[in-house]
């Protein structure tokens, strides 16, 4: 579980306004009621803020007469995910379209049958194509359609680089890191060195930027559980924990001590998908000298991202279906990327201006448009995530805690009890 | 009532024979129909004696069955298949669930902590709400103001509660290790050790439920008869004598209830722990993971609701003995303080009616009694 603890930060913003939405939504009930004239109304679900405004899904209503969207947003994704499992189980109460967050994007993928059959030629292209790939399942159905993506650069702390005597500006920053993994912890050590500060935050979201390298980490595509024996997994666990021995700010993700951090300059880099940037803003609002470098060490890499499904179960799928496909193409998404800086997973939205040009103020005015475009272009490998790979990342979270942040347990013992826990999942 | 003395006559009376004894209409056939009326209408009057009680408790137990009851022994269905949020009922697999969730030390593990936190954090409770209403059982000017002033960290939302301690306990930059750093003590690791993180839940449960408990124990204090204490202290017991010869005796059967729902509250806890970090599964290696918080896990977390019903039950069973238990301590201790042999229920229900009634000078003789 590491992308959903965004979703407690922003999340617990939305809350009061979404629950209001959620109570006056579930009041107008599931969406299955068609008014004698053919008028349908259709619902969709989304949790934390998709960047779908009031004056977007208006849009739509006036291109299509005789359709009311309603929209209801429930707080976090965990909401979310209750909510369609046991929905989804029933066979009946979920909206006509439905978000689904990469968390529990595989879980869901085991029942894909119970989901619409969202093929079209037509927008087949339309999305970058790990992305597309991950929505289409064993028997060739796409039953999702992406909305964002989290392409990944690195954030750092320029006063602290100037400290350290290494370069301030973003594309010497990106030169100096350009390279593998080794190459980072290798600054890291000189940075170390120079300061005695810190060098990431923590060890497990270090970890989280490098096991999303890795095509099958934990499980083989027959669903086989090999995390506890791939030499892969143990050799990116070995060396993130000998290097967080010094480099490490100790902080768990999400705590408040990581937050705190964030602000009191306890640590000098930190990975950054788009998202992270307003997680950043909103947690440091004083320090003026956060800035973002266009790199990600060991290639691109993305962490998070949603889907929109179709309920079969729904009454009106076929509308349901060209609703979330005009939601998820390229104009729409880049008005989600205006108001909540969802960043598109569209591939015509990255020639658009709109993207390119933007920058962002906070971030010494970086063009974080443009950065994230190279960094979405230079994603390379999308994680297989079956059935069991969240548990089992999740466990393997905690044992990078245990050494990283408790400090209670040594590098050796924290894995055996991560290699019994696996076990325990059976 | 006279229903059973008329039991006989009435039961005698064969139902068919007045009716076609009503011709003859001699001085017999009418004692007997009297007797009948009389018969049947005390019939009524006794099944109304009887059962209508039952038929006015019978909502509670009617909802009961269908919201307690129903899906107790639905979740017990549960436990002995294997079960899958979506895919739902699966085989049939007996005990292999309890079986499972008995061997994961993370199970033991939950165990030891959520009796851990339970009794670091009731048994202060229960102890400080008690003086604290013995406190405010004394004559106090504004005695509303102080008695709602114990409750309001009851209104308080446990979510806000555990957002706001578990920002004082941040490990780093949290309000406490601040001050313990200012006196020179080291930082205290509130979520990385297993004791401290414990005492920092418990401080949450405490800080909401004392004062409710307090308002509890309060009321009950106040239907002591006062005669008890002006006679105790004409006898010359102080303010702590009583504290512990007429208050708490008294209070028995409301601190047996205290106790026993603070048992079953604090070994559901589910709340505090769950929000005392971000991710919200009980620390990396279980600190503070509950039972109720394994069977989240297991439930929601993998989906696999067999074991979660598993170990519903197994904590449900836990709850009962513990209670069970519970019952037998406090019945003890509550009366321990009395030298004499304790009353049966009968008798010390109508020690206390007659308390009631009786004068000054009768409730003294009481009182040397209990001396």
């Amino acid at each position: 579980m590491t992308f959903s603890r965004r979703t407690t930060a922003t999340g617990a913003l939305a809350g009061a306004a979404a629950l209001a939405l959620v109570i006056t939504g579930c009041a107008s009930g599931g969406g299955e009621q068609t008014g004698a004239d053919g008028d349908i109304t259709l619902t969709v679900a989304t949790f934390n803020d998709f960047g779908y405004t009031d004056e977007l899904l208006a849009q739509y209503e006036a291109e299509n007469p005789g359709v009311t969207i309603v929209h209801n947003r429930a707080a976090t994704s965990n909401d979310a995910r209750d909510n369609f499992f046991t929905k989804l189980g029933a066979g009946s109460g979920l909206a006509d379209i439905e978000a689904v967050e990469v968390d529990w994007f595989a879980e869901m993928m085991q029942y894909s049958d119970l989901l619409a059959d969202l093929s079209d030629p037509e927008i087949a292209d339309r999305w970058v194509d790990w992305k597309t790939e991950a929505a289409t399942d064993a028997d060739g159905r796409l039953v999702a359609y992406g909305t964002d993506i989290g392409p990944e650069a690195v954030c750092y702390r320029a006063d602290l680089f100037a400290e350290a005597g290494l370069p301030t500006d973003r594309a010497e920053v990106a030169a100096l890191l350009e390279g593998d993994w080794d190459r980072y912890f290798e600054v890291g050590d000189q940075f170390v060195e120079a300061t005695g500060g810190a060098w990431f935050d923590s060890a497990g979201a270090t970890y989280q930027g490098m096991i999303n390298q890795v095509e099958f980490a934990y499980e083989e595509e027959e669903g086989t559980v090999i995390a506890t024996e791939n030499p892969e997994v143990k050799a990116i666990y070995e060396q993130v924990l000998e290097a967080s021995e010094t480099q490490s700010a100790h902080l768990a993700q999400w705590s408040d001590d990581f937050f705190a951090g964030m602000a009191n300059g306890d640590f000098a880099t930190m990975l950054c998908p788009g998202w992270m940037l307003g997680v950043i803003e909103g947690n440091a609002p004083e320090v003026t000298d956060w800035d973002i470098a266009d790199v990600f060490p060991g290639g691109g890499g993305n962490w998070g991202g949603s889907y929109l499904t179709v309920p079969a179960q729904g009454a009106n799928v076929e509308e349901a279906t060209k609703l979330a496909a005009w939601l998820t193409a390229p104009e729409q998404q880049l008005q989600a990327f205006d108001s909540a800086g969802t960043f598109p997973s569209q591939t015509a939205a990255y020639s658009e201006d709109a993207l390119l040009t933007a920058t962002n103020e906070y971030f010494n005015d970086a063009p974080v448009g443009e950065i994230l475009v190279n960094r979405s272009e230079a994603i390379g490998v999308a994680p297989f995530k079956s059935v069991k790979y969240f548990p089992i990342n999740d466990a393997l979270q905690k044992s990078l805690t245990r050494v990283d942040v408790d400090g209670t347990h040594t590098i050796e013992s924290s894995w055996e009890q991560f290699v019994a826990e696996v076990e325990a999942l059976g | 009532m006279t229903a059973t003395a008329d039991r006989p006559r009435a039961t005698g009376t064969p139902p068919t024979a007045p009716p076609t004894k009503r011709a003859p209409s001699d001085t017999t056939g009418k004692t007997e129909r009297q007797i009948r009326r009389i018969a049947f209408s005390q019939t009524l009057s006794r099944w109304d004696f009887k059962y209508s009680p039952y038929l006015y408790i019978s909502p509670f137990f009617i909802l009961f069955a269908i919201v307690g009851l129903f899906p107790l022994l639905y979740t017990a269905w549960v436990s002995v298949h294997e079960w899958n949020l979506i895919g739902g009922q699966g085989d049939f697999v007996g005990g292999d669930n309890f079986a499972f969730v008995l061997q994961q030390p993370q199970f033991w593990i939950a165990l030891r902590n959520t009796f851990s936190i339970f009794l670091i954090s009731a048994v202060p409770q229960v102890a400080t709400a008690l003086l604290i209403a013995a406190v405010l059982d004394r004559n106090l000017r504004g005695k509303t103001f102080w008695r709602m002033g114990v409750l309001l960290p009851y209104i308080v939302a446990p979510v806000a509660v555990a957002l706001i301690f578990s920002n004082m306990f941040g490990d780093q930059y949290g309000l406490i290790n601040n001050l313990l750093g200012q006196l020179g003590i080291d930082p205290i690791g509130w979520h990385s050790e297993v004791l401290p993180s414990h005492l920092a839940i418990a401080t949450m449960v405490n800080f909401r439920w004392t004062g409710y408990t307090a308002l509890i124990l309060l009321a009950a204090m106040q239907a002591i008869p006062r005669d008890y204490y002006e006679a105790s202290m004409l006898d010359g017991a102080g303010v702590v004598r009583q504290f512990f010869s007429i208050t708490i005796p008294q209070l028995r059967p409301t601190l047996i209830f205290v106790i026993v729902t603070s048992t079953i509250g604090g070994l559901q806890i589910f709340d505090e722990p769950r929000l005392y970090d971000s991710a919200g599964q009980g620390g990396a290696s279980g600190q503070w993971m509950t039972i109720t918080i394994y069977l989240y896990n297991l439930g929601w977390g993998q989906l696999n609701f067999g074991r979660a019903a598993a170990v519903a039950w197994l904590l449900f069973l836990i709850i009962v003995l513990v209670g069970l238990l519970n019952l037998a301590i406090t019945r003890r201790i509550a009366s321990g303080d009395n030298p004499q042999k304790v009353l049966d229920r009968a008798s010390r229900r109508a020690a206390r009616s007659a308390a009631r009634t009786a004068r000054t000078a009768r409730t003294r003789r009481d009182q040397e009694v209990d001396a």
